[in-house]
């Protein structure tokens, strides 16, 4: 039941094994998983995913795995959901939140990715796993690895946030804290997977992990009714999220299985703490100029993006845009979520509703534009990221009660 | 009188397996040149044609990213470190 004929690198072509491995040993380009798309459109359509349960093996033959999966089976399948009251206060009729916040097992996109890497180290036999995180990361590969019974060596920044290394650490995972930032975990972990035979999920499993990713777009385009939005804004680290929306939405477009031609223009939403690829963006550029991460938005803080320039690349090929957003208004963004359309999203998603804010305010997402913004992860894991005031405290009685109502209703 | 110079596994075809190569001290384009005389290719395959490096390879020295410094006229001194890797991991 697999489709994948093998990897093929993204800029020279050059083709590969199904095998971990990195990135093009010629160009030292990402590679891509390349399937037998004639195979798939004979046995997947529209009816044969509906009939599947909700969650991201529904487009199983679109993913590089070649045996069933054994773990993150209940992952992907979150909910779409009409976001009028948001959409009124940013001046748009037509707005949809992607909710990534509610993924299973660890409340982020990570899941997704991680469904598919785990399922292949156990494909090919590797002994452990590890990942280099800004957090969601972690939390995902040390629950998969849990459930999976391989040993997680999870290298992680030390400056991450209490809750997301507490929600590593419990699986019994190896969490090592690195002195300095991701990109030195970065750096170090790709070191480490020329030096230990394991499964690296964002290094030497990245062609396949990066797959996962494809889902978030698939699930849109079906809960839109097989249809593609005119408009994503979606958060960017790496960049590959984006890409990966993309290649989604037009592989299901190749099949046969969308009932219009995809002309989503892409949006990607950065920190103003570390915008690489907003920067590259609004140079009308597609050099990436790495920098150094200051910013509350942790999970985002990738200086040297790894998919920075294909991520560019396509957003001006899609006619979209990129914008940023500083650290107020990422705890704006948080909490006008969270009011309006009650979820509470991590720092990520307070940058991408700021910047879908800026987006609109500068007309390149236009008040009748079917647009969805990603939100990628939970605001349970970054708490302190919003300093809130603390409850009003009364003694238990019905007079002291009422004194706070009418006292709060003065203050409306 | 030498730099270090860290090898990934994709380019030590070129350095017949070292994984670690010494250079005199000099600009990081310096270092190039000289390397390339030792290991014939090593340059063309960091290197675009025009002679910037290429897309998916960076460079620091003693831990740095020399897109932070000053690209390839980065001066290295003597006893320094550098390292090459293959830029397309992580997120």
């Amino acid at each position: 039941m697999t489709f994948i004929n093998g990897l093929k690198c993204r800029e020279c072509g050059r083709e590969y094994p199904k095998r971990a491995i990195a990135g093009c040993e010629e160009c030292f380009a990402p590679l891509e998983a390349d399937y037998d798309y004639d195979a798939i459109s004979r046995v997947l359509s529209r009816e044969v995913i509906s009939a599947r349960p909700q969650n991201l093996w529904r487009y199983r033959e679109l993913l590089p795995l070649e045996r069933e999966p054994v773990v993150g089976l209940a992952s992907g399948g979150t909910p779409l959901i009409r976001a009028d009251r948001l959409g009124r206060v940013l001046g748009i009729r037509d707005l949809y939140i992607k909710n990534d916040s509610v993924n299973s097992p660890t409340l982020s996109f990570k899941d997704r990715v991680t469904a598919v890497a785990i399922n292949k180290a156990l494909e090919f036999g590797l002994s452990a796993v590890g990942c280099a995180s800004t957090g969601n990361l972690a939390n995902s590969v040390a629950a998969s690895a849990a459930a999976a019974g391989l040993p997680a060596y999870i290298l992680i920044p030390d400056n991450l946030e209490p809750n997301k290394v507490i929600a590593t650490s419990i699986y019994g995972a190896k969490v090592i804290a690195v002195r300095g930032n991701y990109d030195d975990v970065n750096r170090l972990c790709t070191d480490l997977a020329e030096r230990y035979p394991w499964g690296f999920v964002n290094v030497n499993l990245r062609p396949f992990y990066g797959e996962g990713s494809k889902t978030f777009g698939y699930e849109i385009a079906e809960q839109l009714g097989w249809r593609a939005p005119t408009a994503i804004v979606v958060p960017m680290a790496g960049g590959s999220l984006i890409t990966k929306i993309h290649k989604g939405l037009k592989e299901l477009e190749q099949l046969g299985l969308l009932e219009e031609e995809v002309r989503t223009r892409l949006f990607g939403a950065q920190a103003t703490g570390c915008n690489p690829i907003t920067s590259a963006v609004k140079r009308y550029s597609s050099e990436i100029q790495p920098v150094k991460p200051a910013t509350i938005a942790k999970s985002l803080a990738i200086g040297n993006p790894a998919d920075g320039y294909h991520a560019a690349r396509l957003i001006a090929k899609t006619k979209g845009w990129a914008d940023d957003a500083s650290d107020e208004e990422i705890v704006a963004g948080i909490r006008l979520l969270a009011e309006t359309e009650g979820i509470f999203a991590e720092t990520a998603g307070g940058v991408t509703i700021a910047v879908t804010r800026k987006l609109i305010e500068q007309a390149r997402i236009n008040a009748d534009d079917l647009t969805v913004i990603a939100i990628t992860g939970n605001g349970l894991k970054t708490p302190e990221a919003v300093k809130l005031a603390r409850p009003i405290s009364i003694e238990p009685k019905i007079a002291q009660f009422d004194r706070v109502v009418s006292g709060l209703a003065a203050t409306v | 009188m030498s730099i270090k110079l860290t090898i990934p596994t994709a380019l030590r075809k070129i350095t017949r397996d070292a994984d670690v190569v010494e250079a005199e001290p000099g600009t990081v384009r310096e270092i190039i040149a000289s390397l390339d005389e030792s290991f014939h290719g090593f340059r063309s395959r960091i290197c675009e044609d025009e002679g910037k490096l290429r897309r998916f390879i960076n460079i620091y020295v003693d831990g740095e990213d020399i897109r932070f410094l000053d690209n390839l006229s980065t001066r290295v001194r003597d006893g320094a470190e550098l390292a090459i890797v293959v830029a397309i991991a992580g997120g």
